[in-house]
């Protein structure tokens, strides 16, 4: 179906992949940027990147699903929706007709720790995309009569990528089983019966709360300088006053791990094809007792992930047949904790009891013998020149900034990768294994065929009368 | 450091008064693509000394580059009963080459950090190589060793064509992909198109080695060869690298003769029945090719009627205006031997009718009525300025400079395309939209619980 467009929410949890992985991470000194401050607390990043005459704009709310008040789980995503729907002087859906109208594209995403709003245009239109962006950070106005329709592709939204799928509706209940009180534990989407019943008054006190400019980041990547972009910024966002916002990791409460290890099942008519999860809370850069953690954990995930020649890839699909493809996932970037997965997909031939048993045996080994110096030694190396590929990009690096200071980094920390990462020994790296894959509170996730289920049938029909009616519906 | 424009531009200059100098690749033409008013990337046509023609954009501010390129015949050229033969074959060619055994050839690309990566379309098998600069001479020789010498050994054969079967069964699951399997079925009951890509747990088990040497060998030939690249390479480095990994290659393809197809118009739509509150649709009729005098306004009017946005015509009648969708658009996709004109969208499956006969409302009231001069005048500024933001990374440049070449376009064509666009009238909007809009002639696929509303 191509591209979803517009707007789309995270998922906290990467989908398995079969394929080689570049990797992501990405070191800011690699990127010099340049960053100030305006008098109104607004943070600004600039990453120079003079490739073509064309940036790329981002504001990040310090603000995402996390921050939801109780029972009104959506409402971030609700809101992120209406912010196309028109300010005091914007009309509804003018915002993304001026933008394409100059040449631009753009889009917005809304995730657990942050709301993210951006546009990728020629550099010469980029105060067209600050006065706009700043507009509907002050003076937003939800109106009932598209507030309505717009809450109606909301549940669509909703219904199309989570509900019509077996794996999502599964991911959903993982991450309320890891998480329990802390509020990753509800969809960023929202649960449906709480997304059903927002109002334009819950999205509005949302709003109020936490769109301020002492709230937000704006990165813009791209053939630009801080010096060119700092009088338009202040001719734009610097007009507008800072606002007291609530204190974000006070107002969720303390996450704890630990606890039983869970499992869960689900059984689908869709599933054709098993696949399991195990998922642990570990470290992240804003929850972590000891930071270097998070390092040593970047370093594991490589050894054990890393495409084709990655540890668990080798065990479990070339050498033991066990499975088709494997999947190794940590999610460092988070203000609350992060999360260490496994993902199996089992040999066509091969019964999931079988694939688990096998990763299971894998992990003994791996908790108990550790990983070697030489093993660390090519991650690291890996990791590194993986830095060199992000910077062909003028999005990832600003996404990088963006992700990094709303998940209680610093532009400095960003700058530290490298280094970071090249200090880890493979102590730390056994010390961390052992500490989270080793540790309880796990959950295991098993996504299963239905083997009552019937086999979809193709048969043509007679839609025309059923047209002809909706179509006297349409005036 | 900044790219010395003028001295390539004297260079290409230069080569073109002087004619093709002896064992060093040639720049033949030059061509720019306007980012935007005051700076330009240029794009540089090279012929290798062996004769392979080559697209690049240079660069040197990153030290990475980029190549990719495909040979013309790809799944449409599977026997019926080894369907999947071209995926497979994608599948394994990096997976073992010349004396490296699939794990020995993994962990060189991973120690050099070279991403290369194989993978066959209806019509083209195509490959992709990413590197740093300093490890260039380690990619162009795994690249080279992977298209002349795969090995096709027992294990990585059962290997891949596991990793294939579980694709297919994860796919059965996909509404997305199960609407265009059964789309394509319908669209093509009686030509390769209408066939599974990546075949079923049968043809894909039927596979044997043999069966997939044979198709490198008759498949990857220098005659229906295309090549791009982008990032910091000169022009003699380039030429000497195509030459050194397609050089050896057959210089002709075994003939595939795959006949060009109408899409047959079958106006009983087709249900799916799928659990789940949500249903998806998707209309097939027949498009235009790339190439067509009338492509750009063809163009023009699929994304005034649903590009990309909130604010096309379709966004606005289904969910803009009354939520019934998070999701509704058009495009126009194009193969060597069909051209297609594609509406897709989802909604709840108790507005599926409703949905659809929005569609189909506002496709013939664009047929009708064509659109509005402020409406085209949007969207020629959008698809020209939206064009040169994907010229930012190494990769990207790489591989639209591909499809470029693959649509057939020659370079000037990036000289041309804001021209085109520019000159699109009203009257060729309208003229286009009556060719192209006819709802009544449409393949529609519904998957998913729609069978109420819809009896």
């Amino acid at each position: 179906m191509g591209v979803f467009w517009r707007p789309f929410w995270g998922a906290r949890f990467a989908a398995l992949a079969l394929a080689l992985v570049v990797p992501a991470a990405a070191p800011a000194r690699v990127f010099d940027p340049e960053t100030f401050t305006l008098a109104n607390g607004l943070q600004v990043v600039v990453v120079p990147n003079h490739r073509a005459p064309v940036v790329t704009q981002m504001l990040f709310y310090k603000a995402g699903a996390g921050d939801e008040p109780a029972g009104k789980s959506g409402v971030a995503h609700y809101l992120e929706h209406l912010m196309f729907r028109g300010t005091a002087t914007v009309p509804s859906g003018a915002f993304s007709r001026q933008v394409a109208a100059h040449g631009g594209v753009e889009n917005a995403y809304t995730n657990q720790d942050q709301t993210v709003y951006f546009q990728t245009i020629a550099r010469d239109q980029l105060p067209l995309t600050l006065r706009l962006e700043a507009d509907r950070m002050a003076n937003l106005r939800i109106r009932p009569e598209t507030a309505a329709p717009e809450l109606a592709v909301v549940l669509n939204e909703r219904r199309q990528r989570t509900e019509a799928s077996p794996a999502a509706r599964l991911r959903e209940q993982v991450q309320a089983a890891l998480f329990q009180a802390y509020p990753y534990a509800r969809p960023v989407v929202g649960r449906p019966d709480e997304v059903a019943a927002l109002t334009p008054a819950d999205a509005q006190s949302y709003y109020m709360a936490w769109y301020a400019p002492n709230n937000a980041v704006l990165v813009v990547a791209g053939d630009i300088s801080a010096a060119t972009l700092r009088p338009l910024a202040e001719g734009t966002f610097g007009r507008i006053p800072a606002r007291p916002v609530p204190d974000r990791v006070v107002a969720r409460g303390a996450a704890s791990a630990g606890g039983e290890d869970r499992r869960i099942e689900l059984k689908d008519a869709q599933v054709r094809q098993p696949s399991l999860s195990r998922v642990w809370a570990a470290p992240s850069h804003g929850w972590a007792a000891a930071p270097a953690q998070v390092y040593a954990l970047e370093v594991l995930q490589t050894i054990l992930g890393g495409g084709a020649t990655g540890r668990l890839y080798q065990a479990l699909v070339v050498r033991q047949g066990l499975a088709a493809g494997v999947s190794v996932d940590y999610l460092a970037d988070a203000l609350g904790p992060g999360q260490f997965s496994l993902g199996v997909v089992p040999g066509p031939d091969v019964p999931v009891a079988d694939a688990e048993a096998g990763l299971n045996a894998e992990l003994a080994r791996l908790l108990h013998d550790g990983v070697s110096a030489a093993e660390v030694a090519t991650a690291i190396r890996r990791l590194q020149v993986g830095a060199i590929y992000a910077r062909d990009s003028l999005q990832g690096p600003a996404s990088e900034f963006g992700v990094a200071l709303t998940t209680g980094q610093s532009v400095a920390d960003v700058e530290a990768w490298p280094d970071r990462i090249a200090a880890v020994t493979v102590e730390d790296v056994n010390r961390a294994l052992r500490t989270v894959l080793g540790g309880r509170g796990s959950v295991t996730a098993l996504l299963l065929p239905d083997p009552d289920a019937p086999t979809p049938e193709e048969e043509p029909e007679d839609v025309a009368a059923a047209q002809g009616a909706a179509q006297g519906a349409i005036r | 450091m900044k790219a010395p424009w003028a001295l390539l531009w004297a260079l290409v200059l230069a080569l073109v008064l002087l004619g093709q100098p002896a064992r060093t690749a040639t720049v033949a033409r030059a061509s720019l693509v306007k980012a935007s008013p005051g700076k330009a990337s240029l794009v540089e046509r090279v012929l290798s000394p062996g004769g392979i023609e080559v697209w690049l954009v240079r660069d040197a501010k990153n030290p990475i580059i980029a190549l990719d390129w495909s040979f013309r015949g790809g799944a449409a050229t599977d026997p019926a009963d080894r369907l999947g033969l071209a995926a497979m074959a994608a599948g394994l060619l990096d997976e073992g080459a010349g004396d490296l055994d699939a794990a020995t050839f993994q962990d060189r690309l991973a120690d050099h950090s070279i991403g290369l990566a194989f993978n066959a379309s209806r019509d083209w098998f195509s490959g992709a190589l990413l590197t740093l600069r300093e490890n260039r001479e380690e990619a162009f020789t795994l690249a080279r060793m992977a298209l002349t010498a795969p090995r096709f050994d027992a294990d990585a054969v059962a290997r891949i064509r596991g990793q294939l079967q579980v694709a297919v069964r994860r796919e059965e699951a996909d509404p997305v992909t199960v609407a265009y399997h059964a789309l394509a079925r319908r669209l093509f009951p009686d030509h390769p198109y209408g066939r599974p890509l990546r075949g079923t747990a049968d043809t894909l088990a039927a596979i044997t080695a043999g069966d997939l040497r044979g198709f490198a060998t008759r498949r990857l030939a220098r005659d229906g060869l295309l090549v791009t690249a982008a990032g910091d390479i000169d022009p003699a480095e380039l030429g000497a690298a195509v030459d050194w990994i397609f050089g050896t290659l057959p210089a002709m393809a075994a003939p595939a003769a795959i006949p060009d197809a109408l899409p047959s118009a079958d106006v009983r739509p087709a249900v799916v029945s799928w659990p789940g509150p949500q249903s998806l649709f998707v209309q097939a009729g027949a498009g235009i090719p790339p190439g067509d005098p009338d492509w750009p306004a063809a163009l023009l009017l699929s994304h005034i009627l649903g590009g990309e946005g909130l604010e096309s015509r379709l966004a606005e009648a289904v969910r803009t205006r009354r939520g019934l969708s998070y999701d509704v658009q058009c495009n126009l996709q194009s193969y060597a031997h069909a051209d297609l004109f594609i509406v897709s969208g989802s909604t709840a499956s108790a507005t599926v009718g409703q949905a659809l006969g929005l569609v189909r409302h506002t496709l013939a009231e664009v047929a009708a009525h064509g659109v509005t001069a402020r409406e085209l005048r949007d969207a020629q500024t959008y698809l020209i300025g939206s064009f040169p933001l994907q010229f930012t990374n190494d990769r990207a440049i790489a591989a639209l400079l591909l499809d470029i070449r693959r649509d057939g376009y020659a370079a000037g064509f990036l000289d041309h395309r804001d021209e085109l666009l520019r000159r699109v009238t009203l009257a060729d909007v309208r003229r286009v939209a009556a060719r192209l809009l006819r709802p009544d002639t449409m393949t529609t696929v519904v998957v998913g619980g729609a069978t109420g509303p819809l009896r």
